[in-house]
């Protein structure tokens, strides 16, 4: 192990010169535009065996992965915002012809109006996509993510795509102190690639995504489903053997100060970490309050959400993206069906969109909103509808909701 | 944990420089973070870059509203911007000028933080031969600060010198950075 100091996409580069992945193709575009550059320079510099295939789109990088993968190799790719959005066509067909292709995605807002800047429209757009989504909260967790991910992938019992996310700008630019594995760690954790069917595997035949009609297209379909379900089964077998290596535990969720909290605050990517510092200075003051970070996105920890909000009496939902024309946002939507029809159904849920277009997010922005849901807990008067935080037109909300909720 | 924030303007290496920062840090053991403002940014336009430093990990990933040092490469934006701006009462500016503390504070009327000064631009000229202010302010910003040891700074910009420039540019940084380590003036 070595401390290295490396801005998030410098990460995920390295943990991808360590997996030497077979074929990597690719495309620009910021803010993944200097994980994809330093890949290329292991590759120019020959500390990789990789096949790197630069190509005129992202739909043709992930239509380039996609046949590298089908022809049974291990291959990868990354992006971002408009380029994750121009793949769309090819992230389904990825899914569904189940190929374990790991893909690093920086977020990014979406146009238009156009923003290079860091939020999770790209991501939650693509949240049904038939992708695993894991969220980073910082560049250590970007790092780890990317390998374990391979692992995830290649799981015989999921062979799914993985995409492994960290915020633009936020952490994909941002230096930070990161325990790098030794190579050889790496490579033995990750193993050989030995897929099951290869596309040039003439000895054994076999074809990928041919036309599949009324007769069985359903029965691959009900099968895909079958493997997130598996995916949900399996990733913490992988987190643990990842534990065993690099001493860093991950879970689906990571609860923060949870136990005794009377209001806990779910969030995803890298806000989880700042409200982690809010939590210990309310809790200074008296407030009992928690936090809880969904890391796997896709498949939902449904369980795990249950039992750490069980506790709760308030519960509050950041989401960095809006599910335009949905009664909340994405995250939230989860949160919501997931209580829904347990004996916590009734445990009130406040929905707080921010953050877009990769609009500062501070610690007093969060804790106003703990503030806010303190008092939701003791009136039970809960907003029924998404709270926009830190956008102009809102700036008098919380005195608002002081003269709406009584103390 | 201190925060400081870098004011420059595009092209004087304000995000060498924040980045630099905290890289050193963490190579000595330190936890850090190093982030420029990415903004429409253009050779000459006012830029900001920021460096978090800490002995334990950093969680926070907002931006940095309140920075205990202030580093400012370039004195012109003294003129146009409020560099103290969020900066608490017993906050620390570091400026690059020929100017002194006292004349620096008459003259922008900065009415609060503990000035130190030091000619960066001209100790660059005189040893990397560059008006590039930026490795020089690290010596100065360390006297002032001391989270950093000296001879750690003057090993990592040799190293991390050493891939991309000539041994005769990582001597005249090296220089640079000790001079400026002597020559910041206190107010």
């Amino acid at each position: 192990m070595k401390v290295m100091a490396l801005t998030g996409n410098e990460a995920v580069a390295e943990a991808m010169r360590q997996i030497n992945p077979d074929v990597v193709a690719a495309y620009p575009i910021t803010p993944q535009t200097e994980l994809m550059h330093k890949f290329a320079e292991f590759v120019a510099d020959g500390l990789v065996d990789t096949e790197m295939v630069l190509v005129e789109s992202e739909h043709s990088a992930l239509s380039a992965t996609v046949g590298a993968s089908a022809a049974g190799v291990r291959a990868m790719t990354a992006t971002s915002s408009q380029g994750l959005a121009l793949m769309w066509e090819i992230l389904y067909i990825a899914a569904g012809l189940r190929l374990p292709i790991v893909m690093a995605v920086v977020n990014r807002a979406l146009s238009a109006p156009i923003n290079i800047h860091g939020d999770h429209s790209d991501t939650m757009g693509a949240r049904d996509s038939g992708w695993i989504q894991i969220f980073s909260e910082n560049a250590q967790e970007a790092y780890d993510n990317t390998i374990i991910a391979v692992r995830v992938a290649e799981h015989p019992e999921v062979l799914l795509p993985v995409m492994v996310t960290m915020d633009g700008f936020i952490i994909s630019h941002t230096m930070e102190r990161v325990e790098v594995l030794d190579d050889e760690v790496v490579r033995n954790f990750i193993g050989e690639y030995n897929p099951r069917y290869k596309l040039l595997d003439v000895e054994n035949p076999v074809t990928f995504g041919p036309l599949d009609l009324q007769d069985y297209y359903f029965e691959h379909k009900r099968a895909q489903a079958e493997a997130m379900e598996n995916a949900y089964r399996f990733i913490k077998e992988v987190d643990e053997e990842f534990y065993k290596i690099s001493g860093r535990r991950y879970q689906y969720v990571e609860p923060y100060e949870i136990d005794d909290a009377d209001v806990v605050l779910i969030s995803l990517g890298s806000t989880a970490g700042t409200i982690k510092d809010v939590v210990d200075n309310l809790r200074l003051k008296g407030m009992r309050v928690g936090a809880l970070k969904i890391r796997l996105y896709r498949p939902f920890p449904r369980d795990e959400v249950i039992e750490y909000l069980s506790n709760a009496s308030v519960i509050g939902v950041m989401d960095r993206a809006i599910a335009f024309g949905a009664p909340y946002g994405p995250v939230c939507l989860d949160v919501k069906s997931v209580l829904q029809g347990t004996k916590f159904s009734e445990l009130p849920v406040v929905n707080y969109i921010y953050g877009l277009g990769g609009r500062d997010i501070r610690p007093g922005d969060i804790e106003r909103i703990f503030i806010e849901l303190d008092k939701v807990r003791i009136s039970g008067e809960v907003p029924k509808s998404p709270r926009f935080i830190g956008v102009r037109g809102e700036e008098d909300y919380f005195e608002k909701v002081k003269r709406l909720v009584k103390n | 944990m201190i925060e400081i924030r870098w004011h420059g303007r595009g092209g004087q290496g304000v995000k060498t420089a924040s980045l630099l920062f905290a890289e050193t840090s963490i190579e000595e053991g330190k936890y850090a973070q190093g982030f420029p403002e990415y903004g429409p940014e253009r050779m000459g336009a006012p830029v900001k870059g920021f460096t978090r430093i800490d002995d334990k990990p950093i969680r926070i990933h907002s931006g940095i509203e309140n920075p205990q040092v202030v580093v400012v490469l370039d004195q012109t934006l003294l003129e146009t911007i409020d560099v103290t701006e969020g900066m608490p009462d017993d906050g620390v500016l570091i400026i690059n000028t020929e100017l002194t503390p006292k004349q620096v504070r008459e003259k922008f009327g900065i009415k609060r933080g503990k000035i130190y000064t030091v000619n960066a631009t001209k100790i660059a000229l005189e040893t990397i031969g560059k008006p590039i202010p930026n490795t020089v302010m690290l010596g100065a910003l360390i006297r002032v600060t001391g989270v950093l040891d000296l001879d750690t700074l003057l090993k990592n910009i040799a190293k991390k010198f050493s891939r991309r420039y000539s041994q005769k540019i990582i001597e005249g940084n090296i220089q640079a950075i000790k001079k400026a380590f002597e020559e910041v003036k206190e107010e």
